[in-house]
């Protein structure tokens, strides 16, 4: 199970990374969110990996998991949702403003600046 | 005791309610309003500095959220460094808030002064919390507030700054997790106080983790404070969002140092055994990389507020520098650069909004001549010599002291070199900035608006600390002195934060 746990934060890791220096705001969108999976998925397998047991200690079970990670992941989605819908509609508004998706404004495959205003960088 | 306690809660929950008030406060209009807003904020001053009259008299203060002690509960920690944190938030505050009030900046678009207080909420909070993860919850906060003020007014260029400014905090946010999250998973404990015992305790196979989880740290403070190379967000963030705003995020890479002094500095202090201030050659050295890079960018600027945001790398890394020398002195010279680069910097963004107002345009080009353009130009004078570091204002005394605390260092050479190197920099680039603003100009062009005196009053109140430090400096040296020293006292924090019992008896 934690060869599993591993590889599956190590490829949700590096496909965030990927999409998240793609040029486009949706894919940077995407990525970041699947940055945000990553680190919950992390932060899930730091309270230790177990199966079948409660998060509250009841000595008849021999064992618990440890309930404090469940509640930092609770926080930590709450937080991703709300920041991930708010850049949604940030690069809706930027779509709108800048006339294309491009993360610095720009038209697609055409690095020049599209106006002069633009050219300020 | 329990009533010394409470005032720990104050700071934090006093913006929250006002924020929730101003809400609903929409109704009676934007006047009620800003008077709330202000009224909220000159209250959180009188907090701030009864605060910090507690908290130099040596012991922490502890409060414990519903009662649950500490390393079990979540505790707000007073001690000297979030007192003083705390005071130069609402000293800087309250002219920013002024500013906006004075110049409507606030009626551009809904909720100005709720995000304002809700940014408060978080900074106070980030300032007095005791625990990493709650360090992340009110991070986000601010974040949050941040990104609503930072849009604030609209225009193309400051969503483009914004969305930039946005995705690069969500970055920061998901590697600020994964080291919380490593540095729990391998000592068991998210309480700052509780992270410095379990670090001395750590096992020899351990190490590695706990100092690359201290890393992940160290990268994500930097990327709040602008630490080379992470800070390419700061100049276009800054120089395209509103006066205000800007003022106010004075403060926001003062965030970053701050977490690294408190967070470093307790769990990688002396106890740490072979990760004892592990962090602090790399603190000194991307602060001078940083430091260099912040004056060149203060000379090849096109504008006067990209140039202040500048500035305030510069500054950032003049801080840096300090905390890597990683001495008492050199901390004790750091707080007082930091009180003086928060006010000036604050009080030049207002500057260079009422100079682009008077002149029509902020960047460094031709134009009308202002309204006003002796006392505006005296005024601008008065903020770079503070800025630049040149005597006598309170920037020449910040630099000395930091410098003086360097020449204890093995590298001091070097430090010499960088921060005097940047300070020349930064002096030529002033120069040509105020003569191309204000001896550059075309007679035949109309000018701008005519000064907005109340707004004037909060450039005043905030550069006036320029000439105050100075001349209250013993006094401010000896405040500066003790808090360094109490933060220099690890043991006794950690003792005081874990040996705290709760109200009406131990749990």
């Amino acid at each position: 199970m934690e060869i599993l746990i591993a590889a599956v934060i190590g490829i949700l890791t590096a496909t965030g990374v990927f999409l998240t220096l793609r040029g486009h705001t949706f894919p940077v969108v995407l990525g970041l969110t699947l940055l945000a999976y990553a680190v919950n998925v992390f932060l899930f397998a730091m309270g230790r990996l177990t199966s079948g047991l409660p998060a509250v200690i009841n000595p008849a079970q021999g064992g618990y998991t440890d309930p404090l990670p469940q509640a930092l992941v609770l926080t930590a989605i709450v937080i991703a949702f709300g920041m991930t819908a708010f850049l949604i509609v940030l690069a809706l508004k930027a779509r709108g403003e800048l006339g294309n998706d491009h993360v610095d404004g720009r038209t697609d495959g055409d690095l020049k600046p599209r106006t002069r205003r633009g050219a300020e960088k | 005791m329990s009533g010394m306690n409470m005032l720990a809660f104050l700071p934090v929950i006093t913006p929250l309610l006002a924020g929730v008030m101003i809400l609903l406060a929409r109704v009676g209009g934007l006047n009620l309003q800003r008077l709330l807003s202000l009224l909220s904020v000159l209250l959180l001053l009188f907090v701030a500095l009864d605060l910090m009259q507690t908290a130099v008299q040596g012991v922490p203060q502890v409060y414990a959220l519903g009662n649950w002690v500490a390393p079990f509960g979540i505790v707000l920690v007073l001690d000297g460094l979030s007192a003083l944190m705390v005071l130069v938030t609402a000293l800087l505050a309250l002219p920013a808030l002024w500013y906006a009030v004075t110049t409507k900046i606030d009626a551009r678009g809904a909720h100005f002064h709720v995000l304002f207080q809700l940014q408060l909420f978080g900074l106070n909070g980030a300032f007095m919390t005791g625990d990493v993860f709650n360090l992340f919850v009110f991070f986000e906060v601010l974040l949050l507030a941040s990104y609503g003020l930072l849009l604030h007014g609209g225009g193309a260029q400051r969503t483009k700054a914004g969305l930039h400014y946005v995705a690069i905090n969500l970055i920061g946010s998901t590697l600020f997790l994964f080291a919380v999250g490593a540095l729990y998973g391998v000592l068991g404990t998210l309480n700052m106080a509780d992270m410095a015992v379990k670090v001395s305790q750590a096992p020899a196979e351990d190490v590695g983790v706990i100092a690359a989880a201290g890393l992940l740290l160290l990268l994500v403070f930097g990327l709040k404070a602008a630490m080379f190379p992470l800070y390419l967000w700061l100049p276009q963030a800054y120089a395209n969002t509103s006066a205000p705003v800007a003022a106010l995020f004075a403060i926001m890479t003062k965030v970053g140092l701050y977490a690294i002094i408190r967070v470093h500095g307790l769990v990688f202090g002396e106890s740490a055994g072979a990760l004892a201030h592990f962090y602090a050659p790399w603190v000194l050295g991307l602060g001078l990389i940083t430091l260099l890079l912040g004056a060149l960018g203060v000379m090849a600027a096109r504008g006067l507020r990209e140039q202040v945001a500048y500035l305030v790398l510069a500054s950032v890394a003049t801080l840096l520098i300090g905390i890597g020398l990683n001495s008492v002195e050199a901390m004790s010279a750091t707080l007082f650069y930091l009180i003086h680069s928060t006010l000036i910097a604050g009080g030049f963004f207002l500057l260079a909004d009422l100079i682009a107002r008077g002149r029509g345009d902020d960047r460094f080009v031709s134009m009308a001549a202002m309204p006003q353009a002796v006392l505006l130009g005296a005024t601008f004078m008065f903020a770079a010599i503070a800025m630049s570091g040149l005597p006598p204002l309170s920037g020449f005394i910040g630099k000395v002291l930091v410098l003086m605390a360097a020449l204890d260092h093995p590298a001091f050479m070097l430090v010499l070199a960088i921060v005097l190197l940047a300070g020349l920099l930064m002096i030529i680039a002033l120069a040509r900035a105020g003569s191309l603003l204000f001896y550059n100009v075309q007679s035949d062009m109309p000018s701008g608006e005519a000064l907005n005196k109340s707004a004037y009053a909060a450039v005043v109140w905030l550069l006036a600390a320029a000439a105050l430090m100075v001349v209250f400096a013993h006094p401010l040296t000896q405040l500066t002195d003790a808090i360094a020293g109490q933060w220099a006292q690890a043991p006794f924090y950690v003792q005081t934060v874990l040996s705290t019992p709760a109200v009406g008896g131990t749990r």
